[in-house]
C-alpha cells in the first residue's frame, strides 16, 4: 500500500491536517484510527465550549468533530477505523492492523503523527491505600458516562483540577451524583477559569487548593478517601486529614503525550512537553515526518489544535510536493536541507517559562506572522513575556493574569527578525505572586 | 466424595494440585476470593532465587535449591515466562564481604556450584547502575525471574485440563472430622475429602485451628510494599539486585520483570497477627522502599511509576517451612510460604503429591497430559505470523490494549480456557492488559466490554476483583 501522507490518528489533530493537506493539493491520504469512529475524544467531550476560536461559535465535542469528518466524507480521503500501528521507521514505511485488511506495511512520503495524548494514572502519584473498584481516571470515567452510558458512581471525589476533571464534576453532578470536593495539590488550579466558573463554583463544588488525596480505603469498592493539606513543598501535613466517605475517586491529574511510536522511530523528544521535537513547520526531527495536536504538547483548546494542525497539513503537503517537482533531488540533499530548517533559529526557554512549541523555527520558511505556544511555571498578575532575538528585546506582550492551567498564543511577524539571528528566548518579567 | 481437597489456590495449592493430577486421584481445590492467585501470589518479587540464602538443612534449602533446578524446565511445559537472569549482592562494608563468602559456602553446602564473588570493577561492567559504594557482589547465575499469578493460573489451568476442579469464592467456615474423610463447609456448601491439603497462605494457621485446638505454629502477615515502573526504564538494571541479607528478609531489591518492567520492594513490616488483609500500601513504608532501593541503585526514575502494591508474606513462628502430615490425620499443611515459596513451589508440588499418593496408594494416571495448550502472544509473533494469524482469526487483528499491544484474541482465550478470566484484574493477569503504562485507562471500558458479552452478563455485573468490586454503579439517568 502507497499513500502520499499518511496520519497516524483521527482525532481533532489528524482530521485538520489532512483536511489541508487535500486543500493545497495532495489527494492520496490515509488517516489510521485505532478507536471504532473518528473525531477522537471529541466524541466524549459533549459539552460545549468548542470552536469559539475558529467556528466564532459555541460548539459541543462531537459537533466540532463533525464539521471535519463531513469535510473527510466529502473530499473522500481515505480512512481505516479500528486499525492500530504497530511500528513507524525512518523510511516511512508503517506497519499496521486491523480485523478486515490484516496485518499491512503501509509506504507514505510523509507522515503526520496525530496520537493526541493519555492520562497520568494513580501509579504516577504512587497515591496508598488499598486497591478497590471505584478508581477512574476522569477521561476514562466520561467515556462510561457519554459513551457506553453507565455511571461511575454516586458519591465522588475528584483530584485534579484538569479540565476533565471540572468537566466530570459538573457532568456527574447533572447525573445525579454528589461530588464532594476537588482536591488540587498545587495552589491554584489546573484548568481554564471559565471551567472552574462554570463547573464548580456554579453547583457549589468546593475546590480545595493545596490539598491532596493521602489514602484510599475500601477492600473490594471505594469506601472513602483521606484528603489532607500539603505544605509549599506540597508534602502532606499531618494532622489535617480529612476522611470523604464516598464509592469513586476521579483522578485528573495531568495529560502526557502519547509518543511510544515517535520514540521508537527515534524522533527527538523534548523532555518539557513530552512530544517531539518540532520547527515551525511541524516537522520533527526526522524528515518528512510532522507531528501536531497533543502528540507534540499538551493543548487546552481544541482550535488550537485545530491551528497547529493546520500548519502540519500544509507543510507534509509541501514536502510531497516538493518531492513529486524534485524527483532528483538525492536523499542526503533532502536531509541535507531538513537539518538546516531544524537547526536554523532556536528557541529557548528562560525565566518563568515551562516550554515553548516549535522549538526552532526557519527564517526562510516563515509566513508573514508566526505562532508561538508556551506554557508559564507558575502564576503571574501583571507580568510581560518578553520575546528577544540574540539577547535584544523584539517584543512584549502585557498579560494581566498568567497560569500554567491555560496556554499562551504569542504571535509574532517575520519582520521583526533579521535573517542572520541564531536564537529566540522567551521569558516572564515580573516578580512571582 | 474427594480424594483430596486443597484450600487455597496460590502457588502453592494449584502446584499440588496438578502435580496430583499425575496420579489417579480426584481433587478439588477451594478457593475464597474470585480467581486463583489472589493472595501472596499475586504480590510479591517474582524472583526464583538460586537458592543460596536459606540455610543448609533447613526445608527452605532444600525445597528452594530443588525448585531452581526445575523452574525452567516446568515453566516449558506450562508455557509460563522464565528467565534466568542471575542475580547479584551487593556488598557495602567488610562486615557485608564476610556475608558474602558465608552465603557462598552455604550455597555450595546445597549443590549451587556456579556461585561468584566478583570485585567492584565486575560489577560496574555487569551493572552500572548499581551504587558506587557497592565493593563487591556475590553473583549466582542460577537466579531468575517468573510471573508468580501467571504460574498459579497454568498449574491450575493444566490441573482442570487433567480432571481437578477449582470453587472459587470458596471461604472454608468449618472443618468437620469424621473417621475416615473430612466435611468442609463455606457456611453453604458440603465438600467432603479424604484427605485435606491446607495451602491457606496467611490464613494456613486459622484452617489448621478448625481441626486442631493446639496448632503448632502460627502465621504472622509481614507486609512488604513495591514500586513497578514503566518499560522506559527496561534495563536500568539488567539483573536481580539484592542489598545483604538481614533477620528482616532478603531487603530492598531492585530487579527487572519478565515483561520489561523495573520492580522495586518490599520493604518489610510485621502487621498483627490479624491483619491478614492489610494490603494497603503507605506513604511513610513507600518512601522508605525509595530510600533503600536509592541507597543500592543510582538514578532510578521514579518519575516513571505506574503503579504500587504491597503483598503479605506468611511469617510462620517456626522460621521454615512447614510441610508434612500434621498430628492430626490426613490433614496435611503446606505452611510459612513465605520467600523462597515461590521458587520452591514446583518442588513442593511433586514432594506433596509423592506424599499423599504413596498414602492413597494411588497409581499414576495413564492419560495424562503434562502440557498446557499454546497460548497466543501476539506481540511476540514476527509480522508474517501476525499475518497468518489474523488471517486465520481476525479477533487478532483488533487491539484492545495499546501499552501492552494485546489482541482481543488473546482476551477471548483467556476467558474461555480452563480456570479462565472472568474479572478485569483476572484478565489483566492472564493477558495483560491494563498492565501497562496507562493503567486500564483506555482498555478497561472495552475489556469490561468484552467480558459481559462473553460471559452474558450486564456490564454492571463485571467486576474487578473480587465479587463486590463492581465497576460500574447503573446505567445513566437511573440516579
Amino acid at each position: 500500500m502507497n499513500y502520499d501522507i499518511v496520519i497516524i490518528g483521527g482525532g481533532p489533530a489528524g482530521l485538520a491536517s489532512a483536511i489541508e493537506a487535500h486543500k493545497k493539493g495532495v489527494e492520496n491520504i490515509l488517516i489510521i484510527e485505532r478507536d471504532r469512529e473518528l473525531g477522537g475524544i471529541l466524541q466524549q467531550c459533549i459539552h460545549n465550549g468548542f470552536g469559539l476560536h475558529i467556528f466564532r461559535e459555541e460548539l459541543t465535542g462531537p459537533e466540532y468533530a463533525e464539521r471535519f469528518i463531513e469535510v473527510v466524507e466529502t473530499t473522500g480521503i481515505e480512512y481505516k477505523l479500528n486499525t492500530m500501528v504497530l511500528e513507524i521507521d525512518t523510511d516511512k514505511r508503517i506497519k499496521a492492523m486491523n480485523e478486515t485488511d490484516g496485518f499491512m506495511i503501509i509506504h507514505a512520503k510523509a507522515i503526520i503523527l496525530a496520537m493526541g495524548c493519555r492520562e497520568r494514572t494513580r501509579g504516577a502519584l504512587a497515591i496508598p491505600g488499598t486497591r478497590p473498584a471505584g478508581i477512574f481516571s476522569a477521561g476514562t470515567a466520561q467515556r462510561y458516562l457519554n459513551i457506553e452510558g453507565y455511571m461511575v458512581g454516586k458519591r465522588v471525589v475528584i483530584l485534579g483540577s484538569g479540565d476533565i476533571g471540572l468537566i466530570m464534576a459538573r457532568r456527574l453532578t447533572l447525573e445525579g451524583a454528589q461530588v464532594l470536593a476537588v482536591a488540587e495539590v498545587m495552589p491554584y488550579s489546573g484548568g481554564l477559569t471559565r471551567n472552574i466558573v462554570q463547573c464548580l463554583n456554579d453547583f457549589d463544588i468546593p475546590l480545595l487548593l493545596s490539598h491532596t488525596v493521602t489514602a484510599i480505603k475500601g477492600r473490594d469498592r471505594v469506601s472513602s478517601v483521606v484528603i489532607s493539606k500539603v505544605d509549599a513543598h506540597m508534602k502532606p501535613v499531618v494532622g489535617t486529614e480529612v476522611e470523604y466517605s464516598c464509592d469513586a475517586l476521579l483522578l485528573s491529574v495531568g495529560l502526557i503525550p502519547e509518543n511510544e511510536l515517535s520514540r521508537q522511530a527515534r524522533i527527538e523528544i523534548d523532555p518539557r512537553t513530552r512530544g517531539p521535537i518540532v520547527n515551525d513547520a511541524m516537522e520533527t526531527t526526522i524528515q518528512g515526518i510532522f507531528a501536531c495536536g497533543n502528540v507534540v504538547h499538551v493543548h487546552d483548546l481544541v482550535d488550537f489544535v485545530t491551528a497547529e494542525s493546520i500548519r502540519a497539513g500544509t507543510s507534509a503537503a509541501k514536502c510531497v510536493i516538493e518531492s513529486h517537482k524534485n524527483i532528483s533531488a538525492t536523499h542526503e540533499k533532502v536531509i541535507e536541507s531538513h537539518k538546516k530548517k531544524m537547526n536554523s533559529i532556536h528557541i529557548c526557554s528562560k525565566a518563568g517559562i515551562a516550554y515553548v512549541v516549535p522549538q526552532s523555527i526557519c527564517h526562510e520558511n516563515l509566513e508573514d506572522q508566526f505562532s508561538l505556544f508556551l506554557r508559564v511555571k507558575a502564576v503571574y498578575h501583571n507580568a510581560q513575556i518578553v520575546v528577544k532575538a540574540d539577547g535584544v528585546t523584539i517584543k512584549a506582550f502585557k498579560k494581566n493574569h498568567l497560569t500554567p492551567g491555560e496556554m499562551e498564543n504569542l504571535i509574532l511577524e517575520k519582520s521583526l527578525l533579521n535573517e542572520t539571528i541564531k536564537s529566540l528566548t522567551v521569558e516572564v518579567i515580573q516578580a512571582e505572586v | 466424595m474427594y480424594d483430596v481437597v486443597v484450600i487455597g489456590a496460590g502457588v502453592i495449592g494449584t502446584a499440588v494440585a496438578r502435580e496430583l493430577m499425575k496420579f489417579d486421584i480426584k481433587v478439588m481445590v477451594l478457593e475464597r476470593e474470585n480467581d486463583v492467585a489472589c493472595g501472596t501470589t499475586k504480590a510479591n518479587s517474582a524472583i526464583v532465587h538460586a537458592g543460596y540464602d536459606a540455610p543448609y538443612g533447613t526445608l527452605k534449602g532444600k525445597f528452594n535449591a530443588w525448585g531452581n533446578r526445575i523452574f525452567g524446565e516446568v515453566c516449558e511445559t506450562l508455557n509460563v515466562p522464565f528467565k534466568r537472569i542471575g542475580s547479584l549482592v551487593c556488598a557495602f562494608s567488610e562486615e557485608d564481604l564476610a556475608t558474602l563468602e558465608a552465603l557462598k559456602h552455604n550455597g555450595e553446602l546445597l549443590g549451587i556450584s556456579n556461585l561468584e564473588i566478583v570485585d567492584q570493577l565486575s560489577l560496574r561492567a555487569m551493572e552500572p547502575n548499581v551504587s558506587d559504594d557497592a565493593v563487591a557482589a556475590l553473583y549466582a547465575p542460577t537466579a531468575g525471574i517468573t510471573e508468580p499469578w501467571e504460574l498459579a493460573i497454568a498449574y491450575m489451568e493444566n490441573a482442570m485440563d487433567n480432571g481437578a476442579e477449582l470453587k472459587l469464592n470458596f471461604e472454608v467456615k468449618t472443618i468437620e472430622k469424621k473417621c475416615d474423610h473430612y466435611i468442609i463447609s463455606d457456611g453453604n456448601t458440603l465438600v467432603e475429602a479424604k484427605y485435606v491439603v491446607n495451602a491457606a497462605g496467611v490464613y494456613a494457621d486459622q484452617i489448621y485451628h478448625m481441626v486442631c485446638d493446639v496448632p503448632e505454629f502460627t502465621i504472622t502477615p509481614r507486609r512488604g510494599q513495591y514500586f513497578l515502573l514503566d518499560k522506559s526504564a527496561k534495563d536500568h538494571v539488567r539483573r536481580i539486585i539484592f542489598p545483604c541479607p538481614s533477620n528482616k528478609g532478603k531487603g530492598t531489591l531492585v530487579l527487572p520483570t519478565v515483561n520489561g518492567n523495573i520492580l522495586i520492594g518490599p520493604d518489610s513490616e510485621d502487621l498483627e497477627i490479624s491483619q491478614k488483609e492489610a494490603t494497603e500500601t503507605t506513604l511513610e513504608r513507600l518512601n522508605l522502599v525509595k530510600q533503600l532501593a536509592n541507597h543500592l541503585i543510582k538514578d532510578i526514575p521514579f518519575s516513571e511509576n505506574i503503579t504500587t502494591f504491597s503483598g503479605l508474606r506468611a511469617e510462620p513462628s517456626t522460621d521454615d517451612f512447614i510441610i508434612g502430615f500434621s498430628q492430626v490425620d490426613g490433614f496435611y499443611n503446606i505452611a510459612g510460604m513465605k520467600s523462597p515459596g515461590l521458587s520452591s513451589a514446583p518442588a513442593i508440588g511433586i514432594y506433596v503429591a509423592d506424599e499423599i499418593s504413596g498414602v492413597l496408594n494411588a497409581a499414576r494416571r495413564t492419560r495424562f497430559e503434562p502440557k498446557r495448550s499454546i497460548r497466543i502472544q501476539f506481540e511476540h509473533l514476527n509480522d508474517l505470523q501476525k499475518k497468518a494469524l489474523i488471517e486465520r482469526n481476525p479477533a487478532y487483528g483488533r487491539v484492545i490494549c495499546r501499552c501492552e499491544m494485546i489482541t482481543e484474541g488473546e482476551i477471548l482465550d483467556a476467558i474461555h480456557r480452563n480456570c479462565g478470566g472472568t474479572t478485569l484484574n483476572g484478565i489483566k493477569r492472564r493477558v495483560r492488559p491494563g498492565a501497562g503504562r496507562c493503567q486500564g485507562g483506555f482498555c478497561g471500558p472495552r475489556v469490561v466490554e468484552i467480558l459481559a458479552r462473553e460471559l452474558g452478563c450486564a456490564m454492571e455485573s463485571v467486576c474487578q476483583e473480587g465479587q463486590s468490586s463492581y465497576i460500574l454503579v447503573g446505567k445513566t439517568k437511573s440516579l
